[in-house]
């Protein structure tokens, strides 16, 4: 059963408590360009997380300390809007946003050509705007985006999704109910293109089997968050033509 | 997806033909297979296929494959003309920022003054725009810049603005057409800067309709429609 004991969350006919199948995704939507004074900017929407990207750069590296001679750095900064969530989050950079940062950066490392821009930075601020579990994974699609927008080379986009497991049950897309009373919980950063896996972390107890199916699961629907970043981009500058 | 060819810039993109269809791709995505064709600017070979590391119209010249980049940043090349506005200044240099990955390094000897070794700062101060040319740009990105030549110097008047760099050639026009046009309507002293920046220096009312021209850019550069806008602003500002 659940990790916390009575908390139903699959209900009798099979289905999830908001009503979606086992590997159904929460509906999303992007939105590239948003950001006037960016270089580049994407705007989320997943289930009812909402994040805004915004990339500037490639710029000098400031202080020269964090320079890199053979690569430019990621600087992500990963925020969560104080009114993001029922409870009021304290401004500012805490332990939890420090570490997603860091993990955002590395995962959007392994598809941006770095090694293009020596001693540079890249500057990625992601804002979640509303938080509904699995905001990483909003903000790593969101920077995916926005760094397709402000021109930055990559070797392919990238998505992040996660499964989880809810009473013993393998479940695509954890919501926040799901995600606080589940078992277990697998956010991953995934190329599409390529299926290569950039990122991926693992919070609970999964079997091997419960394991490949999340990864199943995750891969089918990178796919399709894939499809919507694409056409985001496309949308984009087919409007700026006027138009096929 | 894809649409017909219709848009500025085409002439320089020697493989593309009128009315043929120009296909919009993103990063990753597999352009072709590798064989037999070279991957250009804007592509990367990964296995057997040719992908695109840019959002862009993918372009076939003589079997170089390349993404035209709807946007991307200015990457410094000497010989540049470009505006820089001053950073950081030491005892004998100065640090431009010309909108690049790289600062651009001034030294006292390239530049236009005879500057005594810790007076670089009476000359050209913090926040201070300049017009200046690349020298030279090295393996290690060090971008050298240079205020020795005609016209080069200290921008003292007048404002400067932001442009895309895949704008540029939009808004000067061929050889420099409709930049010369807007010289003469708005009546203001133009410099567009290889990096994206551009110089007007006129009286408030030119420059508010320079201003509004930046807008148009930022908002319709891509637009085929965009010389007809543009016209239509001129012959209105000609005709008030």
């Amino acid at each position: 059963m659940g990790g916390y004991g009575d908390v139903q969350l699959l209900r009798d006919d099979g289905l999830r408590l908001d009503g979606r199948k086992v590997d159904e995704m929460r509906e999303v939507k992007i939105e590239a360009g948003i950001l006037p004074a960016a270089d580049g900017s994407a705007w989320v929407q997943h289930g009812l997380n909402v994040a805004v990207c915004a990339v500037y750069g490639p710029m000098e590296a400031h202080p020269r300390k964090i320079q890199r001679q053979d690569r430019a750095v990621i600087d992500v900064r990963y925020n969560m809007a104080p009114f993001s969530t029922s409870d009021r989050i304290r401004p500012g950079f805490n332990r939890r946003s420090r570490e997603i940062s860091k993990v955002t950066a590395e995962s959007l490392e392994s598809v941006v050509l770095v090694e293009r821009f020596p001693r540079s930075k890249i500057r990625v601020e992601i804002e979640i705007l509303a938080a509904e579990a699995g905001t990483r994974c909003v903000g790593i699609t969101a920077a995916s985006v926005a760094l397709a927008d402000a021109g930055i080379p990559m070797r392919d986009m990238i998505v992040g999704v996660a499964s989880g497991k809810i009473e013993d049950t393998v479940v695509l897309d954890l919501d926040k109910a799901e995600d606080n009373y589940g078992q277990a919980d697998l956010p991953m950063g995934i190329l599409p293109t390529t299926g290569e896996i950039a990122f991926l972390q693992m919070d609970g107890d999964l079997s091997v089997e419960e394991y490949n199916t999340c990864v199943e699961y995750n891969m089918k629907a990178a796919k399709e968050i894939h499809e919507l970043q694409i056409d985001a981009l496309k949308r984009r500058y087919e409007e700026k033509n006027g138009g096929a | 997806m894809g649409r017909l060819v219709g848009r500025h810039g085409d002439k320089e993109m020697s493989g593309a033909k009128e009315g043929a269809e120009l296909r919009l791709v993103t990063p990753g995505e597999a352009i072709g297979a590798s064989s037999g064709v070279r991957a250009g600017t804007g592509t990367l070979v990964q296995g057997e296929n040719i992908i695109a590391t840019k959002v862009g119209w993918v372009k076939d010249n003589n079997g170089v494959v390349s993404v035209d980049p709807i946007h991307s940043a200015y990457m410094p090349r000497s010989g540049d003309l470009v505006i820089g506005v001053v950073e950081s200044v030491r005892n004998n240099l100065w640090f431009a920022d010309v909108n690049g990955p790289f600062n651009g390094l001034l030294p006292m000897s390239l530049a236009p003054w005879k500057v005594e070794f810790g007076a670089a700062r009476v000359h050209m101060d913090i926040g201070d725009i300049m017009l200046a040319r690349v020298q030279e740009v090295d393996e290690a990105h060090n971008i050298v810049l240079t205020m020795k030549g005609v016209g080069l110097r200290k921008l003292k008047d007048g404002i400067m603005a932001n442009i895309s760099m895949n704008h540029i050639s939009r808004l000067r026009g061929d050889s420099d057409s409709t930049l010369n046009k807007l010289k003469e309507v708005s009546d203001c002293r133009i410099i567009v800067a290889e990096n994206g920046r551009v110089w007007v220096d006129g009286d408030s009312e030119g420059i508010s309709f320079m201003r509004k021209v930046f807008e148009l850019v930022r908002n319709d550069g891509h637009k085929a429609e965009f010389n007809a806008s543009l016209d239509a602003m001129m012959n209105q500002r000609r005709n008030a």
